[in-house]
């Protein structure tokens, strides 16, 4: 089939220099996955330079020692192996933009929410996946390559839709700040399901 | 309210809805349409002359039909914009030979007949939505009575009914009789809390509502006998307790249990049943009215809004944020913030709280003037490209430009691109690089995992909005699924090309899945249809090939169904089993035959 077999080619310009940071994340990972041992076993991966087991790599001193590495094996691409990228990824990102890196050759495996905690009583296996996921995280992170951000205008104007206790706050808060609100009602007033309200808890005050 | 009337920073649209948003964070183009008033708004004095002379009575809405209004009529006495208001589905006077009584009195001459509704286009940067929610309406729950007896009321309709500005200026009465009732009982937990009808989830608001209108029967009437009906007693928040205490102290009655039958005696008094359940055995009590304490569940414009904005919902149906500590206002999608009960049932100091959460979300996005766009958008390298246009076809946003007839090569708007990569995957001709989640970086995930003992994995593509968002809310819930799953993330579902999947199967994976987000829910409009088609294409190609169709599995996850992720890794699992290794060797052999 068409694609069927393709040989993956490693074409980038500069020799990869990879740090892998295997997260214990306290013992959320480190209870079930053999974090040592995965660090130490993806050590000779093609391309990479460094791999390293950290307590939490989120922490500052977590973070301090990834800046530091970066700079003393000059590492050009990043893997780290921890949490899921949708939480953390914007602060790993962050962490190679403060060491001159680009953002968008970092690379994470998901150790945490689809490994330990979901195979829980499974140690070895857990730890067959993670160093599957690390070990494939590594492939991908050798061919990542820089991308740039674009800076573009913005409008400095917000719509809210409703105009009920909560759109009314917001409303209002962001018209004091000074950005232009469109405040958008269905019904005839603004005042939502508060305004039929008489006395409010806790104050037992009038709602309007 | 008023400052919000008179606010120079606030444009302020009543009787209008939004019909379309398009463009992305920073630059939203929004469609507004606002529906006539027929009374001119900035000229109207709100005297009121108008709706003594209108002859057609109607229920009034903001009294919950215990009282009657005109077909011109304010909505209520603190309304904003204080002008008035004609239903012209009501309104005789569209012909004025019929009546135009308004017309005639109202000295300034705001009434318009001819007033028409307006489309309004706005530009804005980011939006908030605070669409709130609707009552529970409790006729399905029969055995309260609340249809058939007129003395059962819902909680709203209560509150109307002691409001001071209410229908009987704040006099409690029984509809009935309109005397004062000498006991009232509260049944809570009316469609919240519910397995059976109603919803699940705890509405939030009800206890304390019931406690507060308990603390103003025993501030007006001490005499009243009242009794709450309940399962627990939620009085978690600040302050809170101690208006349950006093509560309490004042002689109001608590009954832990829910009653099971609701029945009118000749005086229509009503004979309340019920298993109390902390001393054991029935009550029965004989109550002179009931109050339904009624939930809260999703808008009705919900489920417009999600479509139309490419929001995600939770299975209760509210709006679902990005992150439930993190990320508690933020929608999924860059730009889009939640306020109010939109986003679930909450009382009125959470919802203030939560709307200057979001306030101050979208001016942290804004102040700067100017935004960074994500790179990850697609490339058209201009020497492979043959202006075939599938790329323009496929792509939700019309971010590609091709001229088929002309010859002239694809070219991307990186600024309108949101990253699905479908375009890439769709492209037959591989002129297509979908940046950061490029043909090659993705093949090299699936080289590593099928590397060694192929046979014994699942390789599964998850999209990072809904699926692999899934999985990841199956991982805080802690659901246990067989380890030997490996998810590979793209932006969306419509990244996955064909060759990935071929790929996979030359390789030796036993079974692979594609997910994505439910359609209708994709994150990029509709890029997931071109997913379905794909895979129904796949799977032909493999009948023919004389391969198993069902080693290649669809599913739709959101971001909420960790379950359902579980659930779907079961069966994957399940399904590998079924593969043997002569299966394997029998599909790489054809796959490498073909490719030759």
């Amino acid at each position: 089939m068409e694609g069927a077999n393709v040989k993956t080619t490693y074409d980038i310009k500069e020799l990869p220099r990879i740090g892998v940071y295997v997260c214990h994340c306290g013992l959320n990972i480190g209870r079930t996955v053999d974090c040592e041992k995965v660090a130490e076993s993806v050590s000779s991966e093609n391309g990479v330079a460094i791999s390293k087991h950290i307590g939490y790599a989120c922490s500052e001193p977590g973070q301090q020692q990834i800046k530091t590495d970066i700079k003393e094996h000059n590492l050009n691409r990043i893997v780290m192996a921890s949490c899921s990228p949708r939480l953390h990824e914007a602060t790993f990102r962050q962490v190679l933009k403060e060491s001159g890196l680009n953002p968008f050759i970092l690379e994470m495996a998901n150790l945490r929410e689809q490994c330990s905690w979901v195979h829980i009583n499974e140690p070895e296996e857990a730890t067959k996946k993670a160093l599957d996921l690390v070990r494939m995280a590594i492939s991908r992170a050798r061919l990542l390559e820089p991308l740039q951000e674009e800076t573009l205008s913005l409008t400095k104007r917000t719509l809210v839709i409703g105009g009920g206790v909560a759109g009314i706050q917001a409303a209002l808060d962001l018209a004091d700040n000074g950005f232009d609100v469109v405040l958008v009602e269905k019904r005839p007033s603004i005042g939502g399901g508060m305004a039929q309200l008489d006395k409010t808890f806790p104050t037992m005050d009038c709602s309007i | 309210m008023t400052d919000v009337g008179r606010h120079p920073g606030i444009k302020l649209l009543t009787m209008s809805e939004v019909t379309d948003v398009k463009g992305y964070v920073g630059n939203f183009d929004v469609s507004i349409l606002k529906r006539a008033r027929y009374v001119n708004e900035k000229e109207c004095t709100a005297c009121g002359e108008c709706s003594k002379v209108c002859p057609v009575i109607r229920p009034d809405e903001f009294n919950l039909g215990l009282s009657s209004r005109r077909a011109i009529y304010s909505p209520f006495p603190q309304a904003v914009p204080s002008a008035y208001v004609i239903n012209i589905g009501e309104c005789l006077g569209h012909n004025p030979v019929v009546c135009a009584k308004c017309v005639e009195v109202c000295d300034k001459g705001c009434i318009n007949f001819r007033m028409s509704d307006e489309e309004i286009q706005e530009k804005v940067g980011s939006i908030i939505v605070a669409t709130g929610m609707d009552v529970y309406d409790p006729t399905e729950l029969d055995e309260y009575g609340y249809t058939r007896f007129e003395n059962v009321l819902t909680s709203l309709e209560f509150e109307r009914l002691i409001n001071a500005g209410g229908p009987t200026s704040g006099e409690l009465i029984r509809p009935t009789d309109r005397k004062r009732p000498s006991s009232i009982g509260f049944i809570q937990c009316v469609g919240s809390r519910s397995a059976r009808k109603g919803s699940q989830y705890c509405s939030n608001v009800c206890c304390m509502n019931t406690v507060k209108s308990t603390l103003m029967i025993k501030e007006h009437y001490p005499d009243i006998d009242i009794k709450v009906f309940y399962i627990d007693i939620r009085a978690f928040g600040k302050g809170f307790e101690d208006l349950y205490k006093r509560s309490r102290r004042l002689g109001v009655q608590y009954v832990r249990g829910l009653p099971g039958t609701v029945e009118q005696d000749e005086n229509r008094s009503l004979r309340v049943a019920v298993e109390n359940t902390s001393k054991g055995g029935l009550d029965i009590y004989n109550l002179d009215m009931l109050v339904l304490a009624v939930g809260m569940k999703p808008s009705l414009s919900t489920q417009r809004l999600q479509e139309m904005l490419g929001l995600q919902l939770t299975p209760d149906g509210f709006f679902l944020e990005a992150h439930p500590k993190l990320q508690p206002v933020d929608a999924a999608t860059r730009g889009i913030f939640f306020a109010g009960c939109a986003e679930s049932p909450k009382d009125i100091k959470e919802s203030v709280t939560q709307a200057s959460a979001a306030a101050a979300r979208a001016i942290r996005l804004m102040h700067k003037g100017e935004i960074t766009t994500d790179p990850i958008t697609s490339e058209v390298n201009q020497e492979l490209c043959k202006s075939c246009g599938k790329c323009a076809e496929v792509c939700p946003y019309n971010a590609i430009t091709v001229e088929v007839k002309k010859k002239v090569p694809a070219v991307v708007n990186t600024a309108a691109c949101a990253g699905c990569g479908t375009c890439a995957a769709e492209c037959p001709f591989d002129a297509i690089t979908m940046n950061h989640f490029t043909d090659q970086q993705i093949l090299s995930q699936v080289e590593t995992l099928l590397e060694d003992n192929p046979q014994e994995k699942i390789l599964a593509f998850a999209c990072n909005w809904c699926s692999y968002a899934g999985a990841d809310y199956a991982g805080v819930s802690r659901l246990q699924y067989p380890p030997n799953v490996r998810l590979i993330r793209t932006m969306c579902s419509g990244r996955v090309d064909e060759k990935f999947i071929w790929d996979g199967f030359t390789k030796g994976a036993p079974v692979i899945l594609v997910s994505g987000c439910h359609i209708g829910d994709c994150h990029y409009i509709n890029a997931n249809h071109w997913t379905e088609k794909r895979v129904e294409k796949v799977h032909r190609k493999m009948t023919k090939l004389g391969l198993r169709p069902e080693r290649l599995q669809l599913e739709w996850i959101s971001a909420a169904e960790g379950i359902r992720f579980q659930e779907t890794m079961k069966r994957m699992e399940e399904l590998r089993k079924t593969v043997t290794a002569e299966e394997i060797a029998h599909t790489i052999k054809t796959l490498k035959s073909q490719k030759k």
